[in-house]
């Protein structure tokens, strides 16, 4: 009984709740039961918030036994990023600077699953204030790939896509600033979409780089994700960058799956040299589903996409580094040394020189050299340019075909460890995700079958114009559809008799 | 363009981050890598590229001036790190010489 929950998706929990074959309350148990038996070993949460969380199922509950109609999530359980404010929750970026600090008031998002009844398991584990690939710059600790516990689940949210490959929750949030969202999906076989620059608010969630940020959801089906994106999208006054437009229609484009007469462009910049063949092969393959499910495939050039890397280092760490100037150790957050000698800028050094790591340190000194007199327009200004030049790309790659897709990732997870001496090739992980951050254009993951050369999980990347959402979630449906088990099942249920308690010990 | 651990000192300087030498031995180097790998992105874009700051084209985007809920002193001074009558309590602010 308890697996069948642990391993139902969430707009099925959601129905038998409505149903009132389940309990919201039975339902949030089971996964915190889950958290307490499976967390010691992945690690994805930094905090579990089991009274608010039981708390807010007995609300859904009461509410149903009422009669009270409620959206689909209603009662179905979710890991919140750590980066996301809710009012009297632990809200820590996963960085020592805010540990301890509980936010007065709850982010737009947090506020709008509450609202809905989805009920908020705890927060999850990132790299430090979201910058990092692999969720090993956490201040608190990595977080493990439930496929192999010796691997990253990828980063920014790796905590967040861990927790689904898990078990311990059938839905998350996540924020993706260059593939933060998207990367751990494709490494840990989940779902995970950034919509549209301005789809979703960014109220209340703690800063990165401002123009790239952007909320979305995550789960293990397409269709759990298009009803969580459907939850927390449309628009909010108090974020100046939300889009004022209907939510592109997710839902319907996840249950239909119709790609027929759609044209898919590959983008010939994100394949080839530096790619593992196993991911290749993978997505090949892939291409070809969609192709056989009647899509129309066609080779597309978008020559500046090789610049983005490039140009994200420079354009991210300058707006990090304007972000963060407000930890300054005054409002809330650490102080450090404050003696009753030091001045208020001694204390601010020292405290920023303690509470934040490596990683962040180092963005920061990259922006402030970006920003800085004399560089700022062979830096800074180049990049922005070269954004034009992708936006480009993408405004012609459109002219011709309805979606682009590539990999996500150029390789599976890699190992922990393995890449913290080697700054360069831990940011290339995002080198197919950050042109779509870069543009603002809504993009996804999707499960695309386990690599042949290490077993690991693979994803498939779909970009689509700005607003066009629900063509993201039209291919993601198409895929997982091509790729289903006899039984209708998806990559990640692969995992159940691993992780879930009562399942069959063969999957 | 070799950024020296001098280099990275004045731009922690700037950042108002407290730097230990072997986070500057450290640093210097690991920055210098990033940017070099970086620095093509100068070459790529001519003088009639107009600079994106944004993905999307939004101008002047204003609220209705009107009262909204806000936080209370209370709420807004229960997280600080020092409280005194009910403000934020700063560390010292003027210098010897200030």
């Amino acid at each position: 009984m308890a697996a069948a929950i642990l391993t139902a998706t969430a707009s099925d929990l959601g129905a038998r709740i409505a149903a009132r074959e389940l309990t919201a309350v039975e339902v949030t148990r089971a996964f915190l039961d889950q958290i307490g038996r499976v967390d010691g070993a992945v690690h994805a949460f930094l905090h579990v918030d089991a009274e608010g969380a039981l708390a807010q199922a007995r609300g859904v509950d009461e509410r149903l036994d009422a009669g009270e109609a409620l959206g689909p999530l209603a009662g179905v359980p979710l890991a919140l990023k750590d980066l996301f404010c809710q009012e009297g929750v632990p809200t820590t970026a996963a960085s020592r600077m805010l540990e301890g600090w509980r936010p007065p008031y709850s982010a737009t998002v947090t506020q709008r699953l509450l609202d809905a009844g989805v009920v908020i398991l705890g927060k999850t584990n990132l790299d430090e204030f979201a910058m990092g690939s692999s969720t090993e710059t956490s201040a608190f600790g990595p977080t493990y790939n439930p496929w192999d516990l010796a691997r990253i689940p990828g980063g920014s949210g790796g905590g967040s896509a861990a927790a689904l490959a898990s078990f311990e929750a059938p839905l998350a949030v996540g924020t993706d600033t260059g593939g933060s969202i998207r990367q751990p999906g494709a490494v840990t076989g989940t779902v995970g979409v950034k919509p549209t620059y301005g789809g979703t608010s960014r109220f209340g969630v703690i800063a990165m780089a401002s123009s790239l940020d952007q909320p979305g959801p995550c789960a293990r089906t397409v269709l759990d994700a298009a009803l969580l994106h459907a939850i927390i999208a449309g628009h909010d006054p108090q974020d100046s960058t939300s889009i004022d437009a209907p939510v592109p229609p997710v839902v319907e484009a996840a249950r239909s799956g119709d790609v027929a007469g759609m044209r898919i462009g590959v983008v010939t910049e994100l394949g080839g040299e530096g790619y593992d063949p196993g991911v290749l092969r993978r997505f090949t393959e892939g291409v070809a589903h969609l192709r056989a499910a009647g899509a129309e495939i066609v080779d597309v050039s978008c020559p500046h996409f090789r610049y983005a890397l490039g140009a994200y280092y420079l354009i991210m760490p300058s707006e990090v580094s304007s972000n963060l100037a407000r930890y300054d150790a005054i409002r809330y957050g650490r102080r450090v040394g404050d003696d009753g000698t030091r001045s208020t800028e001694e204390v601010m050094r020292l405290t920023r020189g303690d509470a934040f790591g490596d990683e962040v340190k180092r963005r920061i000194i990259i922006g402030t050299y970006a920003l800085s007199s004399g560089y700022y327009d062979a830096y800074y200004g180049s990049a922005q340019k070269v954004r034009t030049l992708i936006a480009r790309d993408f405004e012609a790659a459109f002219a011709q075909v309805d979606v682009l897709v590539s990999p996500s990732t150029p390789t599976t997870a890699f190992k922990i460890g393995e890449r913290t001496d080697d700054l360069l090739a831990m940011y290339a992980s995002d080198l197919c995700t950050i042109p779509a951050n870069m543009a603002g254009v809504p993009a996804g993951s999707f499960p695309c079958g386990l690599s042949p050369e290490d077993g690991l999980p693979v994803g498939l990347q779909v970009m689509a114009p700005p607003l066009a959402d629900d063509r993201v979630y039209r291919v993601g449906a198409a895929l997982e559809r091509a790729l289903a088990a006899p039984d209708g099942g998806v990559l990640s249920d692969r995992l159940a008799p691993r992780w879930t308690p009562d399942a069959p010990k063969e999957a | 363009m070799a950024l020296t651990t001098a280099d990275v000192a004045r731009l922690a300087d700037l950042a108002r981050i407290e730097l230990s030498a072997e986070e500057l031995e450290r640093f210097a180097p690991e920055l210098d890598i990033v940017l070099a790998a970086v620095a093509s992105v100068s070459e790529v874009a001519g003088s009639d590229v107009t600079p994106m700051s944004h993905a999307l084209a939004l101008t002047n985007v204003f609220r209705d001036d009107v009262v909204r809920p806000s936080l209370t002193p209370a709420q807004a001074l229960a997280m600080a790190p020092a409280v005194e009558d009910d403000r934020f309590r700063a560390p010292r602010i003027l210098t010897e010489e200030g």
